[in-house]
């Protein structure tokens, strides 16, 4: 099967953006055919990508395996260069199986202006952006992948999102929030990623020094890693940065993130919440960390500090919410706070709790907005103060509303605990030279940060879920779960248990490889 | 008080060169009493409502499963050798040389736990079948049971630490969800958020002091801890009693200590059963568990530890008893009674009496459990909670009354009950140890616990009647659990006299005694009987003021309940020493100005600089189109941000039905880009 080794992983990444090609042949009102077709597309994506798990070699998981690496833009030395190892494939598998729990999920929830032919689309398109990010092993390659995923949710948001008019201080007239919301969030990413971009540029020009031809490869980016040091470093360093901290995002780039959630539809929050703010989080794991492991020391502290302002600030922000999809955004705020204070440790527990992390947050925050959606589907609205009585009004989606925020609250044997716990133990003995003092303050500021996460999620519940409904629905049916959100959320269920239960599942692929990166990038700190 | 023959019994136990059985399949197996609750409540939730109790048979099945396999493994443990097995799966290796590991652990400590769990368990779970008929959401009910008792069990059938902070939150989380039974009234769901949140608070300690212990040793086994205790390890030492205090913040949490005990009052919006479960068997008692699994830490390196852990025991014991005498809420009189006897287990532990703790933690399980159903039954019978409802009732209910008063000798420790014996011991530790003045307060507060039960078993069963309709006792499936419960309520001491040793069954101390984690507490060989005495004579003081001031003679002479009103000290009592004051004053900080505050430097100064930016941008990019290029270099005027109103116009657009279009073009670019790419250049 030597064949299946080198085409499994092009085709998880482009079958979906062929996959949207074909869909906008099938005419417009042929809506089932479109749906059964994305549904064939993102199937068949998950179906590989389950393969390329089932086939992947977990001894030699610090290995990039089913790698291709072909000649692209002589002209720059760009390389059509992808593989996967222990460290994205978890990534990379939860990220085709969202994208067909979306599908699935927007089978019978569409908001306005409908139109699913266009929807799925994007949604096809978003995935390819997704996958090709996880695989990536070449700058140019990942850039193009990682500005791919801007365009189809900048359109989501945009056009489907929430209509309501609002105004923005500073500008004279109200725009509606998707609006808004959808332009935040481009141009704050765009931002982001033209700096990214320079940081990029500055490794390629400088790996060409003393001789050797400038590369866009990753790994070879990371044998010359001695050519990048000094102000030069810190400078790129800081340059990435910026692109991947926007994306996570981290105090204080967040604040496209509530905007972009509250405005979504729900599908479009879902990707966002899962996968999408993975690809920050994932770049500095994937690029920073192993390319500039000395500028990542100096920069470790700086980072821990903005992922205990952003677990404390998210989860205060939190409480002080009334709308149930914007509690629900704040919360990423402190939950990707761990997943960076995980990181900024640079350790193997930390880099380890990063990823279980987002993955147990992809699952879990996931689920939530699936959640909000489908109760604002219902209600039409997401104040807390209307809501309440859920648990009555709907067992069904009462109760996974409470089993998911339990999960989100880092409930131990849930998917949640794992990542906030290996997080703090990380923080407990940061990498030697990093100080000691300065991490386990971080440690206990992040524990105390999960006690303010399980105040707003236990407050939420309480204004959702229990009590007596008002009297504003009173007498009105509501469907309780259909067929379509239970098919869509099961796997997520079955998955934040089995995950929670049996964390080997995730750290299992993901321990040897993130050994052997903080093995090989920190080798003088550690002492061979 | 160091034991010299602690570290001997360490090193020998990691050498192999302790003689113990393994118990065998009986222990290979034991881990079938942690799962199977667990899978009940899987299959009630899922299945439940089809069954025919609606999944009360399952949960109930399943205890009496766990309730024969205890008793196998406590009969196997009673013997010479003793039981000792251990079995740990890796659920993930982690780096930095750290292994997570669940498992289960079969030694006296945990068979001890197991078999109390489900003895209790099985007695609650059959009564609550029968109180709970005609209730709502029973199903879930006995769900949620089996979770609390699951919870518990992998809690304390754990090797090592990780496990047992899984347990731990799912005892809070299962406390939750049963204190919050009735969760139409905002007062029940706020009473089962403030135990869960309490709990939390305090689990930040026993996390942290978790991590610590993991980091510095490599390694979350109990075992390990104990053996670098022993060997009072270089590692360990820095730190050792950061991370005991550490976990002792955590037990404080589950096992009520001021000032964590704010929780445990209001646990009583739960259904009755729930409280008899919560108190005896399945929640309050893991944290006197936890300091007495890492007890060698507190014995031979965390020393410095212990006054502080004796301070707020022994403010526990007494102060919180005191509360019990002002209170109408016969649930609430039996909570606090709970706190305080808590307070007792960790005063003793921490004093260094491992078997006195563990042995109160044994008995008063039965009579605390039992007062609560009888509490329970006598609520069934008044449809009220608070006594001065009550009255009389001793003829109404015959069972009730009879087995209410064996529960309430045995906690105040009147001769030869079961809590007399562990009381005693527990003085006598004090004593042995040399905290004379904590073993005074301790007595004094034996004559509080008899005085106030005293005052309990007067309102509710002697006197008129004072409530609504008629009173009528329980059905046999309620009164069969008390009676039950009653026995070993009654003879439960009698395992554990100090100087006797009964043939075959041994005593509590060697059921204990003889291996992994143990002892090197001092046992008593003989009574003392000048100590005994004088608690005794507290408890009947107790009793005889608690008659005299609420008996049906007194409660003639006055209408009023209570009897002395001191000033000062009375509004003190009722309002909880304030201490709810100040916690919701904190809880009210964090949610309102801080939060608040937080939201609006999110919403106004972080965002305000992005969208002054974003109106800057705008005010240039018009200026520079009106004033620099009427026609338009398009290229500037797009820039960074045109506008909300470009985009806008671009959206409005896009959405009136031609979106596909738009997406079409976007592919069609990006082909052409990845086309132009690759071939033109």
């Amino acid at each position: 099967m030597e064949l299946f080794e080198i085409w499994a992983l092009s085709l998880i990444v482009f079958l979906p953006l062929a996959g949207a090609l074909v869909a906008l042949a099938i005419p417009k009102e042929r809506e089932e055919a479109v749906k059964l077709w994305a549904l064939g597309v993102s199937g068949v994506t998950l179906i590989l990508a389950v393969i390329v798990a089932a086939r992947f070699d977990f001894g030699a998981a610090g290995r990039f395996q089913f790698e291709v690496d072909l000649p692209w833009i002589g002209a720059i030395g760009a390389n059509y260069h992808i593989g996967v190892d222990g460290i994205s494939l978890p990534l990379l598998v939860l990220s085709a199986l969202v994208v067909v729990l979306c599908v699935i999920y927007s089978w019978k929830h569409w908001d306005e202006p409908h139109n699913p032919r266009g929807f799925l689309v994007l949604m096809l398109i978003l995935a390819t952006g997704m996958n090709g990010t996880f695989v990536a092993l070449d700058l140019v390659l990942f850039f193009i992948f990682f500005e791919l995923v801007l365009l189809p949710m900048y359109f989501m948001i945009g056009i489907w999102g929430d209509r309501t008019m609002r105004k923005i201080p500073g500008f004279k007239k109200e725009v509606e929030t998707r609006l808004y919301a959808a332009i935040k969030f481009f141009i704050f990413t765009l931002f982001g990623s033209a700096f990214m971009l320079l940081g990029f540029l500055a490794l390629y020009f400088k790996s060409g020094s003393g001789g050797l031809d400038p590369t866009f490869d990753i790994p070879e980016l990371i044998g010359r890693g001695f050519l990048f040091e000094g102000t030069f470093a810190w400078l790129v360093f800081g340059a990435m940065f910026l692109g991947f901290a926007v994306k996570v995002p981290m105090w204080p780039f967040h604040t496209w993130l509530p905007d972009a959630h509250t405005a979504a539809p729900t599908v479009g929050s879902v990707l966002l919440a899962a996968i999408l703010l993975k690809l920050g989080s994932y770049a500095f794991i994937r690029i920073s960390i192993p390319i500039l492991p000395e500028t990542a020391r100096e920069w470790a502290p700086f980072i821990a500090v903005l992922s205990v302002i952003g677990i404390i600030y998210g989860s205060l922000a939190c409480l002080a919410q009334t709308d149930v999809k914007r509690l629900i955004a704040f919360s990423s705020v402190g939950h990707m706070g761990f997943v960076m204070l995980g990181i900024a440790t640079l350790t193997e527990v930390g880099i380890n709790a990063a990823i279980i992390g987002m993955v147990a947050h992809g699952l879990i925050t996931g689920l939530l907005f699936f959640l909000a959606g489908s109760m604002h589907h219902r209600y039409h609205t997401r104040e807390m103060s209307r809501l309440g009585g859920n648990l009555k009004l709907m067992p069904v989606l009462g109760g996974i509303l409470g089993f998911t925020a339990m999960a989100s609250l880092g409930l131990p044997g849930l998917a949640g605990f794992w990542g906030e716990f290996m997080a703090l133990l990380g923080s407990y003995q940061p990498l030697p030279g990093l100080s000691t003092d300065f991490f386990r303050t971080a440690m206990v500021i992040g524990a105390i940060g999960t006690v303010l996460t399980a105040g707003y999620m236990l407050w939420m519940l309480q204004k959702v879920n229990l009590g007596e409904p008002s009297s504003e629905w009173a007498g009105k049916k509501f469907h309780d779960v259909d067929r379509y959100e239970m098919i869509a959320w099961v796997p997520l269920i079955v998955l934040i248990v089995a995950v929670g239960v049996y964390p080997k599942l995730v750290l299992g692929v993901t321990t040897d490889a993130v050994v052997g990166l903080v093995e090989t990038a920190f080798s003088s700190v550690l002492g061979g | 008080m160091v034991n010299a023959g602690l570290t001997t019994i360490y090193l020998a136990a990691e050498e192999g060169a302790i003689h113990a059985g393994t118990g065998g399949i009986w222990s290979e197996w034991a881990g079938l009493m942690l799962i199977g609750p667990m899978l009940a409540f899987l299959v009630i939730v899922m299945f439940g409502k089809r069954m025919r109790y609606q999944g009360a048979e399952v949960a109930i099945g399943v205890m009496a499963f766990n309730l024969i396999w205890s008793t196998v493994l406590l009969v196997l443990n009673m013997g010479d050798e003793g039981v000792l097995y251990e079995r740990s799966i890796e659920i993930a290796r982690v780096g930095g040389g750290l292994v997570f590991e669940l498992g289960w652990m079969v030694d006296g400590l945990s068979i001890m736990m197991y078999w109390v769990v489900a003895a209790v368990g099985l007695a609650v779970f059959v009564y609550a079948h029968g109180y709970m008929k005609g209730e709502i959401r029973v199903t879930f009910f006995f769900a949620a049971l089996s979770l609390f008792a699951g919870s518990m069990l992998v809690l304390v059938g754990s090797p090592n630490l990780v496990q047992l902070i899984i347990g731990w939150e799912g005892v809070g989380l299962a406390s939750y969800l049963l204190i919050g039974h009735y969760w139409e009234d905002k007062e029940n769901s706020s009473a089962a958020m403030k135990a869960f949140y309490t709990n939390k608070v305090a689990d930040v300690g026993l996390i942290i002091g978790v991590i610590i212990i993991g980091v510095v040793l490599g390694s979350f086994h109990y075992w390990d801890l104990a053996a670098a205790a022993a060997e009072h390890s270089d590692l360990l030492g820095p730190v050792a009693v950061t991370a005991a205090i550490l976990l002792f913040i955590g037990a404080m949490g589950k096992s009520a200590q001021f000032p964590f005990h704010i929780w445990l009052p209001d646990a009583m919006a739960g259904p009755t059963p729930v409280s008899a479960l919560m108190h005896a068997a399945t929640m309050v008692t893991a944290g006197i568990y936890l300091m007495a699994r890492t007890f060698p830490l507190y014995q031979e390196l965390a020393t410095a530890a212990r006054p502080w852990m004796i301070a707020a025991g022994t403010i526990t014991l007494f102060g919180m008893g005191l509360l019990a005498l002002v209170v109408d809420d016969i649930k609430r009189v039996l909570a606090y009674s709970t706190v305080s006897q808590l307070g007792y287990m960790m005063t003793a532990v921490a004093a260094g009496g491992y078997t006195a703790g563990l042995f109160h933690l044994f008995t008063h399980a039965f009579f605390k459990a039992l007062l609560f159903l009888g509490a329970g039954s006598v609520i069934h019978a008044v449809h009220s909670n608070n006594m001065s409802d009550m009255g009389g009732l001793r003829h109404h209910m015959p069972h009730t009354y009879r087995t209410f008063v064996i529960g309430s000798l045995a906690l105040a420790g009147i001769f030869p009950l079961s809590g007399f014996w562990s009381k005693d011991e527990i003085l006598a530790t004090l004593g042995y140890e040399g905290y004379n003045l904590v073993m005074w307060i301790a007595v004094a507060g034996a004559f509080v616990t008899a005085f106030y039960m005293a005052r309990a078993v007067s309102l509710t069963f002697f006197g008129e009647y004072r409530g609504h309709g008629h009173p009528h006792e329980s059905p046999r499936i309620m009164t069969a659990p008390l009676w039950a419960l009653a026995v070993p309520a009654v003879i439960a001491g009698l395992v554990n006299i100090p100087g006797l040793k009964l043939p075959l069954i041994g005593s509590f101390t060697s059921w204990l005694s003889v291996r992994s984690v143990s002892m090197g507490d001092h046992h008593a060989e003989s009574i003392d009987l000048g100590l005994a005495a004088a608690g005794l004579a507290a408890a009947v003081a107790g009793l005889w003021l608690g008659w005299v001031a609420f008996g049906p003679k007194a409660a003639k002479r006055r209408a009023e309940r209570d009897w002395v009103e001191v000033p000062g000290l009375y509004p003190l009592l009722r309002q909880k020493y304030y201490l709810d004051h100040v916690a919701l004053g904190m809880v009210w900080t964090i949610r309102s100005p801080l939060a608040r505050a937080v939201n609006w430097v999110n919403d106004y100064v972080i965002d305000g600089v992005v969208n002054m930016v974003g109106a800057l941008c705008q005010g240039l990019a018009s200026l520079v189109y009106r004033g620099v290029d009427q026609r338009g270099i398009d290229g500037v005027v797009h820039g960074v941000s045109y506008g909300a109103s470009g985009m806008g116009g671009l959206l409005r657009r896009i959405q009136s039905g031609r979106v596909q279009q738009y997406a079409g073009l976007l592919v069609a670019g990006l082909l052409l880009l990845v086309v132009l790419v690759l071939f033109v250049l």
